[in-house]
């Protein structure tokens, strides 16, 4: 396929409490970034299962990203730690079911950080881009 | 919009438009985008670049119009992309990059247009303007002036001022250089006057703004402001675009001050305080050269909101900075300034930032902070200037004099003298005023109007014990107006004040509140989902960019949905009344709504199904708004999609939500305190006034823990007497009941019902005691000391000590000739690495009480930084003014003791080298008084597992947050103050009590207590009591039941954060409101149509 009409499937996990709201401060600044994304809110990026990930991937995303408060800032104390060491196994478990590590990202947003969030997702998807589409597809 | 309603076609869609619109309009609120240059909604079409030309078909003939001026008629077929028009956009965009080659909007067309050059002759390589005249209409119509116009004709038209001069008609407003797409208007070129950018005061006038802003991004209300000083509409009269483009018709020019009268029982007065300025300071280039800048300034740049975008640069060339200075102590520590305090904050500030610079700039960054003393005493802040300085940021002990421009480059030479008292220069290419903290001028005023006594530097007055109260009865203050303080410290004075003043109110509760009353909730178990959906319009902020239509219609396709509309404000009150309706009619029992975000307006949908007696946990909210239709306004087609597919996902889930019943327990209206010193005195009287029973256990056989060794504070005032006020006041009190001897052998239970089990008279009575809340308050002993010939010669004494026997006028020490102090003693050392914070001031304390008892004896301070902050400082320079000798000496070269008989005198010889100096000094000492450190008390470990509530690594107690919750613990219920947090004053030991009375009361003053709805709970079935969630809980909301081999969830300590869920192996973990099928729907149907 053609890397320009490559148009990436993203999925996003974002934490309510920076995150999303992160996302929230992107769209009233407006600030325009890719429309490949689609967020699913969850309370905590300390939710998100390995296995959500790798149903997505199963099921065709180009990409999955986890965006959580910043360390220390986790409105739970410390579901963001958790986070931090369960997606790098995550991504270890990806790369054993042939994906590429780089389509899941972990990122920290913070609720003031919407040209961030904006930043992060337009890299994210080029990144995506450059990758071309998810191998599990079609297979 | 009146008129009739109009149907045409656009690109083949039906598109409703009212008469008297263009097609450019019917499309734009159809979603469909037409290139446009010269177009603005608030001023008249001109037709004047022809980009927006669309191909209309009427009666059969198609030919080629400007939307943004032919109305719309019945009927009409208008295709915006056909290759008739697209031929005809090349061919304008062509001829005007010919004509302004250098304009970046032109050189966008024409890539998106695939035009690569251009076939006509470039008049003018430089030219930018396209001639689209929004300069001059705006000029002319919205603001009256027309100061500029075209001029020439043909091949010399362009844009001008008359006879091409600076004119005076200009008012430099800038409306022309904001409108044009380009960049060609240069303002300087137009106005005689000068123009000025406004500056973002948020940004430190970094950055600037318009007239009508939103002050900072986290404002609260998020809404914008006018700047009335500044607005044309406010000076002339004129331009009111903003009333005009406002859907929502929020702008209201009449709107004028108003005074409004409150009846209030108490007032607590919170107005912060102003930056030093460090203009006058000449010295140090501020203002004079760009790239000196203050620290708050400096914390902009770092921000990712900030006026770089986080991404650091110098003011003066936008380049990253290699080496950057700060200088402390701008603004403070100097009376000469009107600022001989302490500002307390800055040092820590200085070395976060330098911190959080090296994470800004990825190539080496050096890092200097030069300083008097590094006053780093807050609560674990030692360790981050440990931290600093592993992390390579240089501390040079030094004033500096000088800040001078080397010329050209924009950096900067530092003039400063060390420690060794020589002259040295270094270049900086940033340098960082460390500012100190001084109260506004409308503080004081506001002070002076309410009549409350201020300090000399006009702080807010309050006394040594009395951290709250102003001189005048009722009012009460916090922050930083009450003295220089950090973030940590001020949330807790504003809970101490709180509950000061709800002591004062607490008759007064309830007093004017109302219940609301709900319909019973409708029993939907058992039914087929019913979903009704309400899609907002929200003005054109999302119909504007997604075709909201097109979206309801795909909406109604999806499975269980029962119903679906759209509004044009879903919010509206009319259309709540509407939602309750619908869910009648359609029996409804399910609700989404896709709008804005679930952050700001899922409350008010909840409140709309609780009010139509549905559950109003059946709700989900999809976001189509911030996450779409804003985001996306250059893509209305792909925006559509996304919308479609973020409801389609939303209805996924909402076919799977259940009603959840929130836990609710009745709460048990009495508080145990857990120490009679004075931090849980205080608490347990602040409670007791409010008319709740208090429990207070004290391990000793008397109230008034490490207090009871304190006799006078710094400022003079007898702690003995406040003591024995203080105790008096507890014993007499009928709400409070005091165990004595008394040891806490158990403890169960969760917010609101928590029993304790205790042990008195050496376990001769064990009772139990139910109550609501738990306050720790088991302070701190001072640190017995190994060094120093402590224990061994008994004229090495402690500060307390010696303190004692200053009180007792003991004669061998207030008469002796030399007397030796050193401090950090067992503090800030490897075995403990915090700071004491109090004994710096010990110190001054009993050398003032010395001197003023004996002015001739020789009293020396060894010391490694002397941390005397706020108004502390004061006396610091008093005692030096005295005679008090300070002698710094370093951590690795400690003070040496030795026993030496001189003279027939028996003497300790102190011996040690001297920075300052750089040789050996010696002192033949009398008295030794050591500055120890304050430890926590062995029991706090025990308490700590019985309440499962953490502590830190020096075994002090750990709250939840440091700066959000200071004096709350994550278990629910659970607080702390005092000593027992960490060292402090007895002035912050009392407001910290007093604040953590005020959270204790949020939950006292409750008949019943509502647990969080989304919490976790567990599959038993499926459960093996692995035990892995109960590790990962913060909360320690969830326990392994042993017997039964299956985890509990206490849902009143569950926060439903759902780390437990993500991490069972066995799926028996679950959130609800977020269970596993749920998200995994979400996925599911996010990627699979």
């Amino acid at each position: 396929m053609n890397k320009e009409e490559f148009e990436p499937k993203i999925l996003a996990f974002c934490c309510n409490w920076c995150a999303y709201a992160g996302a929230d401060l992107a769209g009233v600044s407006r600030m325009q970034y890719p429309p490949n994304i689609r967020i699913i809110r969850i309370m905590c990026s300390g939710r998100v299962e390995p296995e959500f990930v790798l149903k997505a991937f199963t099921l065709g995303a180009d990409g999955v990203l986890v965006l959580g408060c910043h360390p220390g800032d986790c409105h739970y104390l410390s579901g963001n730690y958790k986070t931090m060491r369960r997606v790098p196994l995550t991504k270890r478990l990806l790369e054993q079911f042939g994906v590429e590590q780089e389509r899941l990202k972990l990122e920290w947003v913070s609720a003031a950080e919407g040209a961030r969030f904006a930043q992060v997702v337009t890299d994210f998807t080029s990144k995506v881009k450059e990758l071309g589409p998810n191998p599990l597809k079609g297979s | 919009m009146e008129g009739k309603e109009i149907t045409l076609e656009i690109d083949s869609r039906e598109v409703k438009a009212r008469e008297g619109m263009t097609i450019l309009e019917a499309a734009k609120s159809a979603g469909i985008n037409i290139p446009t240059l010269c177009y603005h909604p608030a001023l008249t079409p001109f037709g004047a670049c022809r980009i927006c030309s669309v191909e209309i078909v009427q009666r059969g003939r198609s030919r080629i119009v400007t939307s943004c001026v032919y109305p719309v008629e019945e009927g009409l077929v208008v295709k915006t992309k056909s290759d008739r028009v697209i031929r005809d956009r090349k061919m304008l965009i062509e001829l005007m990059l010919a004509h302004a080659p250098k304009a970046e909007v032109i050189q966008e067309l024409a890539h998106e247009y695939g035009v690569e050059k251009t076939r006509f002759k470039i008049e003018d390589e430089e030219n930018l303007c396209i001639l689209c005249g929004l300069c001059a209409r705006i000029c002319e119509e919205r603001m009256g002036k027309s100061a500029i116009n075209f001029v020439g004709r043909g091949v010399n038209r362009k844009v001008d001022t008359p006879f091409h001069i600076q004119t005076e008609d200009c008012m430099a407003c800038g409306a022309c250089a904001f409108v044009c797409p380009t960049g060609a208007i240069k303002l300087e070129d137009i106005t005689r006057y000068k123009p000025l950018p406004i500056p973002l005061e948020f940004d430190q006038g970094l950055s600037s703004r318009s007239p009508i802003y939103i002050p900072y991004p986290q404002g609260v209300p998020n809404v914008p402001v006018i700047d009335r000083d500044k607005c044309v509409h406010f000076l002339t009269g004129e331009c009111g675009i903003c009333q005009e483009v406002c859907q929502a018709r929020a702008i209201n020019y009449e709107q004028e001050d108003e005074i409004v009268e409150i009846d209030a029982g108490a007032i607590i007065l919170a107005p912060g305080f102003d930056e030093f300025d460090p203009s006058p300071l000449f010295n140090y280039g501020y203002r004079r050269y760009p790239n000196v800048v203050t620290s708050i300034e400096f914390e902009r740049m770092l921000s990712a909101s900030g006026p770089f975008q986080g991404e650091l640069r110098r003011p003066f060339d936008r380049k990253p900075p290699q080496r950057i200075a700060w200088i402390q102590c701008i603004g403070s520590r100097d009376e000469s300034l009107g600022c001989g305090y302490c500002s307390s904050v800055c040092c820590t500030y200085a070395i976060k930032e330098a911190i959080v610079a090296k994470e800004h700039v990825p190539s080496e960054l050096e890092e200097t902070i030069f300083f008097m003393d590094i006053r780093t005493h807050g609560k674990d802040f030692d360790k981050f200037y440990e931290r600093g300085k592993e992390e390579g940021i240089e501390f040079i002990r030094a004033k500096v004099y000088g800040v001078e421009e080397v010329d050209g480059t924009g950096n900067l030479s530092l003039k400063y003298v060390g420690e060794d008292d020589r002259p040295s220069t270094d270049e900086f290419d940033l340098v960082v005023l460390s500012v100190g903290l001084r109260p506004s001028q409308e503080a004081i005023e506001l002070g002076k109007r309410l009549g409350i006594q201020l300090n000399k530097y006009g702080f807010c007055h309050t006394s040594a014990f009395s951290p709250v109260e102003t001189s005048k009865p009722g009012v009460f203050v916090c922050g930083a107006f009450q003295g220089p303080k950090d973030i940590p410290e001020t949330v807790m004075q504003a809970s101490g004040a709180a509950g000061s003043a709800s002591t004062l109110l607490a008759p007064a509760r309830n007093t004017l509140t109302i219940k609301k009353e709900y319909p019973p909730e409708k029993d939907v178990t058992g039914e087929e989902p019913r979903i009704g959906v309400f899609i907002c319009h929200c003005g054109i902020n999302i119909g504007g960019y997604v075709d909201v239509p097109e979206v309801t219609e795909y909406v109604k396709t999806l499975p269980n949905v029962a119903y679906a509309e759209n509004n044009l404000y879903t919010c509206s009150q009319d259309t709540q009344e509407k939602i309750k309706a619908m869910i009648e009619e359609h029996k409804l029992n399910r609700v989404v709504v896709a709008s804005c975000t679930p952050r700001t307006h899922e409350p008010l949908f909840r409140e709309t199904l609780k009010e139509a007696g549905l559950n109003q946990y059946l709700f989900e909210m999809s976001n189509i708004r911030d996450q779409c239709s804003w985001v996306h306004m250059h893509e209305p087609e792909k925006a559509t999609e996304k919308a479609k597919d973020l409801l389609r996902m939303a209805v996924a889930k909402a076919r799977l939500i259940e009603p959840l019943k929130p836990l609710s327990t009745p709460v048990n209206h009495s508080a145990l305190v857990i120490g009679g010193g004075v931090a849980g005195m205080v608490s347990a009287l602040t409670l007791a006034d409010q008319a709740f029973e208090v429990h207070l256990i004290e391990r000793e056989g008397e109230l008034g823990g490490v207090a009871k060794r304190i006799h006078y504070t710094l400022d003079s005032e007898d702690a003995q007497i406040f003591l024995a006020d203080l105790i008096r006041k507890v014993k007499e009190h009928p709400k409070i009941r005091v165990y004595y001897n008394t040891w806490i052998v158990d403890a169960y239970g969760y917010v609101g019902n928590f029993t304790t089990e205790i042990m008195r008279y050496r376990g001769r009575v064990i009772e139990k005691i139910e109550h609501g809340v738990t306050i720790i308050a088991t302070g701190a002993q001072e640190y017995k000391p190994k060094e120093y010939l402590y224990g061994r010669d008994p004229r090495v004494l402690t500060q307390l000590e010696l303190e004692e026997e200053i009180a007792r006028e003991n004669p061998d020490i207030v008469g002796c000739d030399n007397l030796v102090m050193i401090q950090c003693v067992g503090s800030r050392n490897g075995e403990r690495p915090y700071c004491s914070r109090v004994c710096c001031n010990q110190a001054i304390k009993n050398a003032l009480k010395l001197k003023a008892i004996k002015p001739e004896m020789n009293i020396y301070i060894l010391y490694r930084d002397m941390r005397t902050y706020g108004f502390y400082e004061e006396y610091y320079q008093e005692a030096r003014q005295k005679g008090v000798i300070f002698l710094r000496y370093d951590p690795e070269d400690k003070p040496r003791l030795s026993q030496e008989r001189k003279n027939g005198r028996y003497l300790i010889r102190v011996e040690g080298k001297d920075p300052v100096l750089g040789e050996e000094v010696a002192i033949d000492a009398d008295i030794i008084a050591l500055g120890v450190a304050m430890v926590p008390p062995e029991e706090a470990r025990e308490l700590a597992m019985l309440y499962k509530v953490p502590l830190n690594e020096d075994g002090f107690f750990l709250e939840a947050h440091v700066k959000l919750r200071p004096v709350d613990f994550a278990t629910d219920g659970v607080f702390l103050c005092g000593l027992a947090h960490a060292p402090k004053s007895i002035k912050e030991s009392i407001a910290q009590a007093k604040a953590a009375a005020s959270r204790a009361t949020t939950i006292l003053a409750k008949e019943t207590i509502t647990a969080e709805g989304i919490v976790c709970s567990i599959n038993e079935d499926i459960c093996s009591g692995c035990g892995i969630c109960e590790v990962l809980c913060p909360y320690g909301a969830i326990v392994v039941n042993k017997e039964r081999k299956v985890a509990e969830v206490n849902e009143a300590l569950c926060k439903g954060c759902g780390t437990c869920c993500a991490a069972c192996p066995s799926g028996a973990a679950q959130q609800r409101g977020f269970t596993r099928d749920q998200i995994a729907s979400m996925v599911e149907t996010a990627l699979v149509v």
